[in-house]
């Protein structure tokens, strides 16, 4: 099992290379070979789970010298925020850092329990690394080409392509220790890593603004760290282990010292998965380039806090911690898909439909029953995939039209035809049916009505309604024909940005085509490994049926594209009362002059923009958390 | 097996039939109620087949392959209704086959069909949560969301879906863009946004899209039924007369209500949903 300490150890490594390494090609073709090296590793991972069965492994049972180097690391993460904070006056926030940091340190020197195992692997955690790996490695594939196209338009900018990229590299690292720890003290090690990277990643830019945004995110996230380390100290003080396994046994027995500790997990799990009133540092981290919201949307960070959430579900499920987990997730699925609504910003638009989803997932952990993990796991392979071709094609769109605004977008089929196809199959594998939202939405509502949950039924029933408006409008204004000039836009995607999404929209399909197929062989064994009992919510002959639909959803842009560009018969004007000027982009005024037509989607950004709704929001979610920790401390103290 | 498929192909024969009829007594009883005399009761068949006998003209052709999109999964989800598959899967592709509509229109770039486009993607906000609200009444009174078990069950689910039933013959104005909902279309073309959804549709298209409404209308008194029947074979008839008495219903609000703001009209349907149904639901799970 050489290769669990490789996938852990090798990304930092390249990391460190990269750091000092000189010249843009050099540090390219390093960044390549380290990504192509980690997720053949992962393949290589998964391919020896297949042929060994998937019996859970547990590996590494006497680590002194290990124990060492992390507390060592964290000592260094510790020392690097409060430098940061005090450089750019923000004093407080290392407060936050160096609690956790003591915390965690007295815990583990003063911890006198059984050695316990340090790394487990079973098939959620082997679905990570395969997300982490693949999609993540794509991603630094994809961030190579756009840095330094980046870099050209950005002159204002230092060039620092290197340390960016080697921030990927560490944050992949990160991950892969997060998801394979076992031990609570190493988990929590690389969970603050991951807070320190995305600081690190949001801050690229070093505006005022990137400054601002990658503070909010460390606070928030430290918070949640801060809240993990003292429910760890707790459970340690209390159980004498520091297993993660123990941890959630602990919790589903329903021992009363587990009940805080699980309670503060899933605290620290929303504030690292942005559910309200946490979301806001999620919506500023897209200052930094785009490859770095790529990563924290799909790969890892967000999905770092929903993976312990499925983690604790069999301990969650239907205890107070997980009805109110699940009450923030689906307020935060319903009310940031309103605010989805009144943005034309695209990255905004992706950004809080991540949030959104991610809401749904953190329900679906919060209920906790087979049925809805089966779903909340799906929902995560899906929204990892279509989030992250959805970024870099944003991205992409954005070096080539100079704007990521949706309203620019218009009739983009017909001069991107290659990216717009790439943002319909990312949209669709968004909320079409069969994937994502459709099965989860289904599950959801099944085991929502199954557990009397009114609150939460309403907010999934409105909530798919506002999000299939913002997504179809979208897809709308793609395939509309152009009202401007669009001759001189010329598709400057580079190639090592192509190749990623390529790769993506097809990992898409087949995803899409073969989900019955995974859903046998994987979720539902994953599931058993978890609960006991399978938690396939529809039959076999069903999901073939969907699959048959989105095959025929999927035809729908490549064949629009051929019809309008090869028939031309009976083509006529549209209809303008008459007053056309001889093409559908302009018609004559009331002066006689010529006026261009200019269509546009409905926002409503002053009735449900963000700066309207997301306070009163946050105070709703902010009190539904304060009542929770009052009940739970009620019942423990 | 063998009566779903029965049901299924005669469904695909027949609901134009039974779609085009009502429309033609929709027009009829409309005339009278505006003391006119009105076009025969077939005339819809004849408009039909003329649109389809015209010369195709259209701002762009992919509107064609777009329409028929539209057609196939509104002729699946009426499909898979009356075979007795699950009804939230139907829904599910009923909203994929509305976004189809969407694209028809707005791919033109026209602008009426583009506004109507987009108020046609505010009703759809409108309708669909009160059509999953009444998913999961089906749910939580017949235990299943399956079509077939829903049919069969011992009582009417009206009985205990009163406030669902409610709503969701609310949200059917909205759906059958009928007044004071015609938001996204309108019965005459000299309005404000001439025919707005429809605007760029002629010919073939239009039939299309007729023929395509037809199957809708029929699927959704379909689904108006399903709350009165019950395994008593007697209660189809029962069906049939609530059904009569909707259809009846939508005739009348249609001509005597002027038509609606959208934002009234979210505000009204997302109202009617929450305090119909919703409390009708709650209810539901308090003592269940």
């Amino acid at each position: 099992m050489i290769v669990v300490p490789f996938l852990i150890c090798f990304p930092f490594a390249v990391a460190a290379v990269l750091m000092f390494a000189k010249g843009v090609k050099a540090q390219g073709r390093l960044a390549y070979i380290g990504a192509a090296f980690i997720a053949a590793a992962v393949v290589a991972l998964g391919y020896g789970r297949i042929i060994g069965g998937f019996e859970p492994i547990r590996l590494y049972y006497d680590t002194k010298i290990a124990d060492h180097v992390i507390f060592a690391a964290e000592i260094v993460i510790m020392l690097i925020v409060t430098y940061l904070c005090f450089k750019y006056e923000k004093k407080w926030v290392c407060l936050l850092s160096v609690i956790p940091t003591a915390v965690i340190g007295i815990t583990e020197f003063t911890f006198t329990g059984p050695e316990i195992n340090h790394i487990y692997i079973d098939r959620l955690s082997m679905l990570m690394c395969l997300i982490i790996g693949i999609i993540g490695g794509l991603i630094i594939v994809y961030a190579v080409g756009y840095m330094s196209g980046y870099h050209m338009h950005h002159k204002e900018v230092k060039n620092r392509s290197n340390y960016f990229i080697a921030l990927l590299f560490l944050f992949m690292g990160a991950m892969f220790g997060f998801v394979l720890s076992s031990n609570l003290i190493w988990l929590f090690f690389f969970w603050e890593c991951t807070s320190v990277c995305s600081f690190l990643l949001i801050g690229y830019t070093r505006t005022q603004e990137a400054v601002e945004n990658s503070f909010r995110a460390l606070w928030m996230n430290l918070l949640g760290g801060l809240v993990l380390s003292l429910g760890i100290a707790y459970f340690a003080f209390h159980a004498n282990t520091l297993s993660l396994d123990d941890f959630i046994k602990a919790g589903a027995e329903g021992n009363p010292y587990a009940i805080l500790p699980i309670a503060a997990m899933a605290f620290a799990a929303l504030t690292k998965s942005a559910q309200l009133p946490f979301s806001t540092w999620l919506l500023g981290a897209m200052v930094a380039p785009t490859p770095s919201s790529a990563l924290l949307h799909s790969a890892t960070m967000v999905k770092a806090g929903v993976y312990v959430l499925f983690r604790l579900a069999p301990a969650m499920s239907g205890t107070t911690t997980g009805d109110m987990i699940a009450l923030i997730g689906g307020f935060t699925f319903l009310v940031t898909s309103i605010m989805a609504i009144a943005q034309s910003d695209g990255k905004r638009v992706l950004a809080l439909s991540t949030v959104s989803n991610l809401g749904l997932m953190v329900a679906c952990a919060g209920i906790g029953t087979p049925e809805t993990i089966w779903a909340g796991v799906f929902l995560m392979i899906f929204h990892a995939v279509s989030k992250s071709l959805l970024f870099l094609d944003v991205g992409a769109t954005e070096n080539t039209l100079h704007s990521r605004d949706i309203e620019d977008m218009h009739g983009m089929l017909y001069f991107l035809p290659r990216l717009t196809v790439f943002m319909f199959i990312g949209i669709a594998g968004m909320f079409l049916a069969p994937f994502g939202m459709l099965i989860s939405k289904w599950a959801a509502l099944r085991a929502a009505v199954d557990g009397n949950n009114i609150a939460l039924l309403l907010f999934i029933v409105f909530g798919s309604a506002t999000t299939s408006f913002y997504w179809s409008k979208w897809m709308g204004k793609l395939i509309s024909h152009p009202h401007a000039e669009h001759s001189h836009i010329k598709d400057i995607t580079r190639l090592s940005e192509t190749v990623p999404m390529w790769i993506q929209a097809v990992l898409m399909v087949v995803l899409c085509v073969a989900f019955p197929f995974l859903s046998r062989v994987f979720v539902d064994p994953l599931l058993r490994e978890m609960f006991g009992t399978g938690g396939q919510v529809l039959s076999q002959g069903l999901l073939y049926m969907l699959v048959v639909v989105i095959c025929f959803v999927f035809a729908v842009p490549p064949i629009t594209y051929y019809f309008s560009s090869k028939i031309h018969s009976n083509i006529k004007l549209a209809y303008m009362g008459g007053i056309n000027t001889g093409d559908n982009t302009s018609f004559v005024d009331s002066f006689g002059d010529e006026k261009r037509l200019w269509l546009s989607n409905y926002y409503f950004a002053g009735r449900v923009g963000i700066r309207k709704i997301m306070v009163p929001c946050q105070l709703f979610a902010t009190a539904v958390i304060i009542i929770m920790f009052c009940i739970i401390l009620g019942v423990t103290l | 097996m063998r009566n779903s498929i029965i049901s299924v192909i005669a469904y695909i024969l027949l609901a134009p039939i039974a779609g085009g009829l009502l429309e033609g007594i929709d027009r009829k009883i409309s005339a009278r109620m505006q003391r006119r005399v009105g076009p025969p009761l077939l005339q819809p068949f004849y408009d039909v087949a003329k649109l389809f006998k015209k010369q195709v003209i259209s701002v762009t052709n992919a509107q064609t392959f777009l329409l028929l999109s539209y057609l196939v999964f509104m002729v699946l989800t009426g499909s898979m209704f009356f075979a007795g598959s699950d009804i939230l899967l139907c829904m599910f592709v009923l909203s994929t086959a509305a976004m189809f509509l969407y694209f028809a229109s707005t791919v033109t770039s026209s602008p009426y069909s583009t506004i109507g486009a987009s108020r046609e993607l505010i009703q759809m906000i409108a309708y669909e949560p009160a059509v999953l609200m009444a998913c999961v009444g089906f749910y939580l009174v017949d235990g299943s969301f399956e079509i077939h078990e829903i049919a069969s069950s011992p009582v009417s689910s009206i009985f205990n879906l009163p406030g669902v039933f409610a709503a969701f013959v609310f949200i059917i104005t909205i759906k059958m863009r009928k007044s004071p909902f015609d938001i996204s279309t309108s019965h005459h073309a000299h309005q404000e946004i001439v025919k707005g959804i429809t605007s760029e549709m002629g010919a073939r298209n239009l039939a299309l899209f007729t023929v395509t409404e037809w199957y809708e209308n029929v699927f959704l008194m379909g689904v108006i039924g399903l709350f009165v029947v019950n395994k008593n074979p007697y209660s189809y008839i029962s069906a049939l007369f609530v059904v009569v008495i909707v259809y009846f219903l939508e005739i009348l609000i249609d001509n005597t209500s002027a038509r609606m703001k959208q934002r009234e009209m979210l505000k009204l349907s997302w109202a009617v949903t929450l305090v119909l149904a919703g409390s009708n639901i709650w209810i539901l799970m308090l003592i269940k």
